[in-house]
């Protein structure tokens, strides 16, 4: 069995609104899947349904090879989008709660509590309530209270919302790291950098429908449009731009180099090869840049949601 | 069930530690009866000033030995002075009033040609006793005409008082009629006050957990059903804890009260003591008005009005606050609840007023009895009811409907309560409340 989670063709409504339409997923053990949509598109009722808050209308979901059932919530984290702590409720306290809920015993959940907030260097405000203090320590305490339990599936919904930067960096090695110790993680965000960085599978869904899965790398193999910058450093510009023309499609460069050679964009037209373009170009001039386009998860974010609607 | 059990935990101690629960649960009963020794403080200081009236008296019919003077009101015979000078001192304000009674030739005209001037408008107390002050003698004035004997009629004068009894061997007296319905009133006000305070910090409860957004993560936890459970049987646990602590300051005062008297109430309690036993001690003590009270008040079925109150508490409370927690899921702040707070609290104020009109007059009427088989009413009613003996056939099919309600009820709202816990934004309508119903899961 190599994926952690798989859901089955599962169709949500409320009333009249499909909020998920016939969606498959397969997220492969020890990944970091990248769920991302537009705001709107069903990511949240799709998460609904792992962590169980609703069930789907048809189709079924399958934890590590189990269809999903009540005791798995022991197995799953889920850091919302929409989050928040009981204000009132002193840190220590409201941790441990959650953390009984989750299943841990009491004894348990102030061991493995202490190890995290010595980690993070929060001991002092065990005593502390949520409404003294700041968003960003109150976002560190509900990281911890979604990992403690040591979940095979991790899911977090714009995680690093309301964290500096420095801070989203911890938070992001902390995840690389539960990663590293054989957690699955399931990575929702509109923070296109983030996904670049982090994920290895992305699904795509949009307006109810899944429109993209599979791992990140093939992805952009499949978007890339064979398309190089090229920098050269010619005496007749004109003449090499003229004949550059017949054999490949050229498009302006938005791009700079330190001296003023030839900056272009070449699209590889059929029958060409990248060498083709690399031998034509070294015949004429000095090469001083050469670099095939590989489009960003933004690039591919908006070209197919545009494709879509 | 361990997780319904680490949630009914934290509300109870959530609601517990909260000041405001501690304030009302000692500080309440001390308010209460600082209000009413104020109460009383104040109406004794009230009449306490003295009413100085003058009367003049042309008709010749009055003597000195009419107008006594009591606490609150002292006569002057100022016949002498004249109708002008009276009325001229009145309104300078040397006396409270005039009394003016003019000469006529019949005692009907007289009856009703007296007059009484005062610069502030009379209360009711003073106007009744003068009424019945010249009543009373223009009475015996006609009576001595028609020629009878005063004096006989004085001597034929006789009080009765009837002694009402049941079946299960229970005296009653007029006293400890008067104190059923107080008991009755009292359980009965003070279960739709609890109800009320604990609905609506159930309701504030659940809100609290939607704005401050930590509903989604306890739902990834644990089912709705379970968190909606577990909020309203802490809440009640708290509410049972104030009943319990109040029960037992009642006790300690009764104790107190009653050693002071004279009377051993856990002996009287427990021991049973047969009526006409305690009709001897009653006898003995004769006169102790103190006392006669206490003994009456321990004449009531005091265990089973306290348990059936435990019992209607928590049924009533878990019917109420199950819709209370419904309505709290619905909205998004406090502030949008008020459309639907009315058809909750509407049913419940009719309990009271209800209980209030009709158990009075007749605690076995057919509208008494009545309300108080109607689940959203019968815990006020029937509490009111209990003090005057109900048959336990009654209390049975009572219980029973209450019980299948409130199961009823809490699925009912379980339903509004899961889908209105996710759903933010507009305030919902009706309509909206219907549709989540019909939603799946």
């Amino acid at each position: 069995m190599n994926n952690l989670l798989e859901i089955k063709n599962v169709t949500k409504k409320y009333g009249d609104f499909t909020a998920l339409n016939n969606v498959s997923l397969n997220i492969p053990k020890g990944s970091v899947y990248g769920l991302l949509g537009p705001n709107g598109a069903g990511k949240t009722s799709l998460i609904r349904i792992i962590n169980q808050i609703t069930m789907p209308d048809t189709g079924s979901v399958f934890l590590d090879g189990e269809v999903l059932a009540p005791h798995h919530i022991e197995q799953i984290g889920y850091l919302p989008e929409e989050r928040g702590l009981y204000k009132s409720m002193k840190v220590g306290e409201q941790a441990l709660y959650l953390a009984q809920l989750k299943g841990l015993s009491k004894s348990e959940a102030k061991k493995r509590l202490k190890y995290w907030f010595e980690k993070f260097d929060i001991a002092a405000w065990w005593d502390k309530k949520i409404e003294e203090l700041s968003k960003g320590m109150a976002q560190k305490v509900q990281f911890i209270v979604t990992v403690m339990h040591n979940p095979k599936l991790l899911i977090f919904d714009e995680p690093f919302s309301g964290f500096d930067p420095i801070n989203a960096q911890l938070i992001a090695k902390e995840i690389l790291q539960l990663r590293e110790q054989g957690a699955t993680i399931i990575f929702s965000t509109h923070r296109m950098e983030s996904v670049e960085e982090m994920c290895d599978e992305i699904a795509l869904i949009d307006k109810s429908n899944k429109i993209l899965d599979g791992k990140l790398d093939d992805i952009k193999r499949q978007f890339k449009t064979h398309t190089f910058q090229v920098g050269l450093h010619t005496k007749n510009q004109t003449e090499v731009l003229s004949n550059l023309k017949e054999n490949f499609e050229v498009q302006p460069a938005n791009f700079k180099l330190l001296n003023d050679s030839l900056t272009l964009n070449v699209k590889l037209t059929a029958g060409n090869s990248a060498n083709d373009l690399l031998s034509f170009l070294t015949s004429n001039g000095e090469v001083q840049h050469f670099v095939e386009l590989i489009p960003s998860a933004n690039d591919i974010f908006i070209q197919a949601i545009q494709k879509n609607s | 069930m361990s997780k319904l059990r680490l949630i009914i935990q934290r509300e109870f101690i959530a609601k517990v530690r909260n000041k405001s629960f501690i304030m009302m649960t000692f500080l309440s009963p001390l308010l209460m009866v600082g209000m009413g020794a104020l109460v009383y403080f104040l109406m004794q200081k009230n009449d306490e000033k003295v009413k100085n009236i003058v009367y003049v008296d042309n008709s010749g019919l009055f003597s000195e030995d009419d107008f006594k003077n009591t606490k609150t009101i002292h006569y002057k015979d100022f016949t002498a002075l004249g109708v002008t000078e009276t009325k001229k001192k009145v309104e300078d304000g040397d006396y409270y009033g005039a009394l003016l009674i003019p000469k006529q030739d019949s005692l009907e005209i007289l009856a009703t040609s007296i007059e009484f001037y005062s610069k502030e408008s009379p209360g009711m107390s003073v106007m009744s006793s003068l009424e019945n002050k010249i009543e009373s003698k223009i009475r015996n004035e006609k009576l001595t005409n028609f020629g009878f004997d005063l004096s006989k009629i004085k001597a034929s004068k006789i009080k009765t008082e009837i002694k009402m009894f049941n079946f299960s061997g229970e005296q009653s007296s007029k006293l400890i009629n008067g104190l059923k319905i107080g008991v009755g009133a009292i359980a009965g006000y003070l279960l739709m006050m609890f109800v009320m305070i604990y609905g609506t910090s159930v309701m504030r409860s659940v809100i609290e957990e939607k704005t401050s957004r930590i509903i989604e993560i306890i739902v990834s936890s644990v089912k709705p059903f379970q968190l909606m459970l577990g909020k309203i049987l802490g809440n009640a646990s708290a509410g049972l804890l104030q009943f319990f602590i109040w029960g037992a300051i009642l006790l300690l005062v009764t104790t107190v009260a009653s050693s002071f008297f004279g009377v051993d109430v856990v002996e009287m309690q427990s021991a049973k003591i047969p009526t006409d036993q305690l009709e001897t001690v009653k006898q003995a003590t004769e006169g102790n008005k103190g006392q006669l009270l206490v003994l009456e008040i321990l004449k009531l079925p005091i265990l089973k009005i306290f348990v059936l109150f435990v019992f209607y508490f928590l049924g009533g409370f878990m019917l109420y606050s199950s819709l209370f927690a419904a309505i709290g899921a619905a909205v998004d702040n406090e502030t949008d609840t008020q459309q639907f707070m009315f058809p909750i609290i509407a049913p419940l104020i009719l309990g009271v007023y209800v209980g209030f009109a009709t158990v009075i007059n007749d605690p076995h009427g057919s509208i008494a009895v009545l309300f108080s088989h109607i689940p959203f009413t019968s815990p006020i009613v029937m509490l009111m009811r209990v003090p005057f003996g109900v048959s336990w056939y009654e209390l049975v099919i009572s219980m029973a409907l209450l019980l299948v309600t409130f199961v009823f009820m809490v699925w009912f709202a379980a339903k509004i309560y899961r889908i209105g816990i996710l759903m933010y934004g507009k305030k919902p309508t009706y309509k909206d409340l219907w549709k989540w119903l019909k939603f799946k899961g």
